[in-house]
């Protein structure tokens, strides 16, 4: 995997947001903490900020993306920045040009900040070393590798719903193979001290030497859900799967479908979380869903200020505090 | 000047709130900047008797040294309990020096709505102004040095400082 320190300068300062692995539990509760201000922003009349008012952001999504696209613009306009949407499917990529070229092309027009999302692992880390010194990358999902914006707004989350960390049981279900969002999750939750994290998922969809990351593999719900405080569900990766992962849907969904009745393994007030986008009928059903116990909207909610939160740590100076 | 010339905070505030009596009605909003200035406002909102909500501010987002010097660690919340249009509002602080945190705290305000009035009521007015912002009222006004630094610390006991800067 890429070095995760390139996303630090030479102070110690993060100046690009590349991936969980590396980031101090300090770190995390301070974007956690500026996020929860964005977050109160709702009550205003006026939702803008200036902190990047004159700069550019450009979102570069080589992979299709509704919600993390859009929850990004949402949190670089609220910082006053301007935004430009980039879909390289439809642009020049298709005509030959290198994801390096592209950067540079759109380097070129002064751009301050780039969000890239790739479906090759280490394609942020990547640009992040051929970008100038002034250019901030932020990783919007590479490949099976990181999502750790997503990581972060699951975490404030957690928080805003369940409090101190060191209490919780979390269980990550589902496709955990081609998952990028559990392993960002699995990094920021043994950070923050949970006091423990399962992966449940047939075999076939549980990475080998997963427990190296510090987390406990189960294959079956019941076990595996036993007094979980929070559940998140994955979706199922059916694009990404070459060969036969799963037996059928059907089986897939009897087994690790989440039920109101499988849900009642975990604790009385247990959460269910997913990123999105959902696959209704086969990783979850709707009545649970919908439910009270689902933060899913929410999840949705908090990742603008979640966004707007590492977008502003990233692109202010550098030196220590401010003074008076 | 030394510290010992220095008036107590207790002093200077009650100087302030004989100046503040006549110009605040049971209508006026009082805001606090973060976090010398909420500290002042609490014990003024206090004594003053209102019966409206103190507000306060954190002028974080709105700093103008936000690309030099990034975010405030510890971001507090603004917290605006009144709805602000056409309101009469005291805004408060602990040190007027450059004016910046009061351009960027006027900036906030107005991003919650249309303030009827602003006026600005400050404990400690000193030298090296950097914008063209006055207060209102003004509990102790210091000819300082721009090497001299000027700090309220508390909340409680409330003690004004003067250091040189390393």
């Amino acid at each position: 995997m890429p070095n995760p320190d390139i996303q630090h300068d030479s102070n110690g300062a993060l100046k690009h947001f590349l991936t969980i692995e590396g980031l101090s539990r300090e770190t995390i509760y301070d974007i956690l903490d500026v996020a929860n201000n964005f977050f109160n922003f709702g009550q205003r009349e006026i939702k803008k900020v200036p902190l990047l008012r004159g700069k550019t952001v450009v979102n570069l999504f080589f992979e299709d993306s509704t919600r993390t696209r859009t929850t990004f613009e949402i949190a670089a306009k609220r910082l006053s920045a301007d935004v430009i949407n980039i879909n390289v499917p439809r642009s020049s990529v298709s005509k030959g040009e290198t994801m390096l070229d592209t950067i540079r092309t759109l380097e070129a027009m002064h751009t301050d900040m780039f969000v890239v999302r790739h479906t090759s692992s280490g394609a942020a880390h990547l640009i992040a070393q051929h970008v100038p010194e002034h250019v901030r990358i932020i990783n919007a999902g590479d490949g099976r590798h990181s999502h750790p914006t997503q990581a972060m707004l699951d975490m404030f989350t957690i928080r805003q719903y369940k409090g101190d960390f060191t209490p919780l049981r979390v269980a990550i279900v589902g496709d955990i193979l081609h998952s990028r969002v559990a392993r960002s999750q699995i990094h920021a939750l043994k950070i923050l001290g949970a006091a423990e994290v399962r992966v449940i998922a047939p075999r076939t969809l549980l990475p080998t030497g997963i427990e190296s990351l510090g987390v406990t593999p189960f294959t079956d719900m019941r076990e595996g859900l036993d007094d979980i405080d929070v559940v998140i569900m994955l979706r199922l990766q059916l694009e990404r799967m070459e060969g036969q992962l799963v037996a059928s849907e059907q089986e897939y969904f009897s087994h690790y479908g989440l039920t109101e009745e499988k849900l009642g393994y975990a604790k009385p007030d247990a959460v269910v979380m997913h990123p999105g986008p959902m696959n209704r009928g086969l990783e979850i059903t709707s009545s649970v869903a919908d439910s009270d116990k689902s933060l899913i909207l929410p999840q949705v909610t908090n990742g603008i200020a979640v966004r707007m939160a590492i977008m502003a740590r990233i692109m202010g100076g550098s030196s220590e505090g401010a003074g008076q | 000047m030394n510290n010992g010339s220095l008036p107590t905070v207790d002093e200077i505030l009650s100087t302030m709130e004989q100046e503040l009596r006549p110009m605040v009605s049971t209508d006026s909003l009082i805001i606090g900047v973060h976090s010398g200035g909420v500290w002042i406002a609490e014990r003024l909102h206090q004594s003053l008797g209102l019966s409206t909500k103190l507000g306060s501010l954190d002028i974080s987002f709105y700093r103008d040294d936000f690309s030099r010097v990034g975010l405030h660690p510890q971001v507090k919340s603004s917290h605006l309990p009144e709805v602000i249009d056409d309101r009469d509002i005291m805004l408060i602080d602990d040190v007027l020096h450059t004016g910046r945190t009061i351009r960027a705290a006027m900036n906030e305000i107005f991003s919650y709505g249309r303030p009827g009035k602003v006026r600005l009521a400050v404990l400690v007015e000193r030298s090296g102004r950097e914008l063209p912002v006055q207060a209102d009222v003004v509990g102790q006004h210091l000819q300082m040095r721009d090497d001299e630094y000027v700090k309220l610390t508390g909340p409680d006991p409330l003690e004004l400082s003067i250091t040189k800067k390393n």
